[in-house]
């Protein structure tokens, strides 16, 4: 009986590796910058945002994905608001993916979530500079955004691994 | 058909932002409006937006220097083996350096004892300044924007604009306060602009962060020749800093367009800097 309890215990945590996952990364940031990779940078939030609202949209909700966003924007130094927005933005496009797709593929999300990223990107920063006169350097974003979808592809595969384990592959 | 695919083309965005989800507490579209109206009231510092701000702050700060301190360690032991592949290069190059030091020492000892005689003689400025020494809670120098959060804020008296210093050189200001943290943006950033002396030239110019780990001197006449070595010390001007205090110094360069300035201070190493708040006292 006790084993049954502890299993059901390790299966609620591993449920909620995604949420951890999220609100480490936004508290963290991972940035690689000391390994001196000059222009590198990718945003982790980003793909683990777009990959479960788009697999699991129970997994992460919308209050705690605001809330990370929030605290993104404490942490980075960015106006209080623009992060959330953004992850916010991501949640809606992958939602509207959802309710056109029959047939997921990687190749579709993938591509999706490569226009998704530039049009939230775009609004992100055209409200930062033009809304709060913070100047940013675009090469930093565009390799920033390159980055982004093309880790995509690996963390995908990684997580698609995680769910099948965790969750049997069935999508909620 | 046209009409067809336009309707279920708002359908599915009509059910992805307006309709709440199953297990979803909260209805897209509402979160989306209520971040516009926080970025909107945050805009135009509205009180409650700045209390909310500051809350958040002091947790997210806190709660991020926590969760960083596995990576920290992981980074510092990166950092150190690093170091000690480079460890005799790194000697002989100190020993020749502390021996050049040494002799400069002597010389600006005197010039030191000089300045103190002649300002007192011309019934000068002096400056006295409050120092706080501050521990750097995270220093997540993000591709966009380059800052540090330190555990000390307004109630330790530290206020906007202060100029934060490793050991005696400058590494940028003050520019976000809350409770019991702040943020210092380092001259690195982007947005960064301080007045600064290039000496011994002594030209007045701009120096401006690059998004970089180096700084770059803008607004100085283009018939001006700069020497490359020049130092790059805070002018005074705007009274944002006292003047003398050393930044850098300019990097070789072939192009007098484009002057790039190499700091004193790492800015990756940062791990306590001095918060000093300068203010003058005629004589």
């Amino acid at each position: 009986m006790s084993e049954i309890t502890r299993y059901n215990y390790f299966r609620l945590f591993l449920e909620k590796i995604p949420i951890l996952l999220l609100i480490i990364s936004v508290l963290n940031e991972f940035d690689f910058n000391y390994l001196n990779l000059k222009y590198f940078s990718f945003n982790f939030p980003f793909i683990l945002i777009y990959y479960w609202s788009l697999k699991r949209s129970g997994s992460l909700g919308y209050g705690l994905i605001f809330l990370s966003g929030l605290i993104n924007d404490a942490v980075v130094g960015l106006p209080i608001g623009i992060s959330a927005l953004a992850y916010l933005l991501i949640c809606g496009f992958s939602a509207y993916l959802r309710n056109i797709t029959l047939r997921p593929n990687l190749i579709k999300d993938w591509f999706f979530f490569g226009f998704t990223i530039l049009v939230v990107n775009s609004i992100m920063y055209a409200t930062v500079n033009l809304f709060f006169d913070i100047k940013i350097l675009y090469p930093n974003v565009l390799v920033n955004i390159l980055f982004t979808f093309l880790f995509y592809a690996i963390f995908s595969n990684i997580f698609d691994y995680y769910q099948k384990l965790t969750f049997g592959g069935t999508n909620a | 058909m046209q009409a067809s695919s336009r309707d279920d083309f708002i359908i599915a965005i009509r059910s992805a932002f307006i309709k709440k989800e199953n297990k979803q507490k909260f209805s897209l579209i509402a979160l989306i409006i209520l971040t516009l109206i926080i970025l909107t009231l945050g805009k135009f510092n509205f009180k409650i937006v700045d209390y909310l701000k500051v809350s958040l702050k002091e947790v997210a700060y806190r709660s991020s220097f926590v969760v960083s301190i596995p990576e920290n360690l992981v980074v510092k032991m990166y950092n150190s083996t690093k170091e000690h592949f480079f460890v005799y290069e790194e000697n002989a190059r100190l020993k020749e350096e502390l021996n050049n030091q040494l002799s400069k020492n002597y010389n600006s000892e005197y010039i030191i004892s000089e300045n103190t005689r002649l300002k007192e003689v011309i019934d000068n400025i002096n400056y006295t300044s409050d120092d706080v020494l501050a521990k750097v809670l995270i220093d997540k120098q993000s591709p966009f924007l380059k800052s540090i959060i330190v555990n000390k804020g307004s109630r330790d008296d530290i206020k906007l604009g202060m100029a934060a210093m490793d050991g005696e050189y400058l590494v940028g200001k003050v520019v976000d306060v809350s409770f019991s943290t702040s943020r210092v943006l380092l001259l690195s950033d982007l947005n960064s602009k301080i007045p600064v002396d290039i000496i011994p030239q002594n030209i007045q110019s701009i120096l401006s962060g690059t998004g970089e780990s180096h700084g770059t001197i803008q607004y100085t006449q283009e018939q001006i020749f700069i020497d490359e070595e020049s130092k790059v010390f805070t002018s005074g001007a705007g009274e944002i800093f006292k003047p003398g205090i050393p930044i850098g110094e300019l990097e070789e360069n072939k192009d007098q367009a484009n002057l790039k300035v190499k700091f004193f201070s790492d800015f990756s190493q940062l791990r306590f800097v001095i918060l000093s708040n300068y203010k003058m006292e005629e004589n």
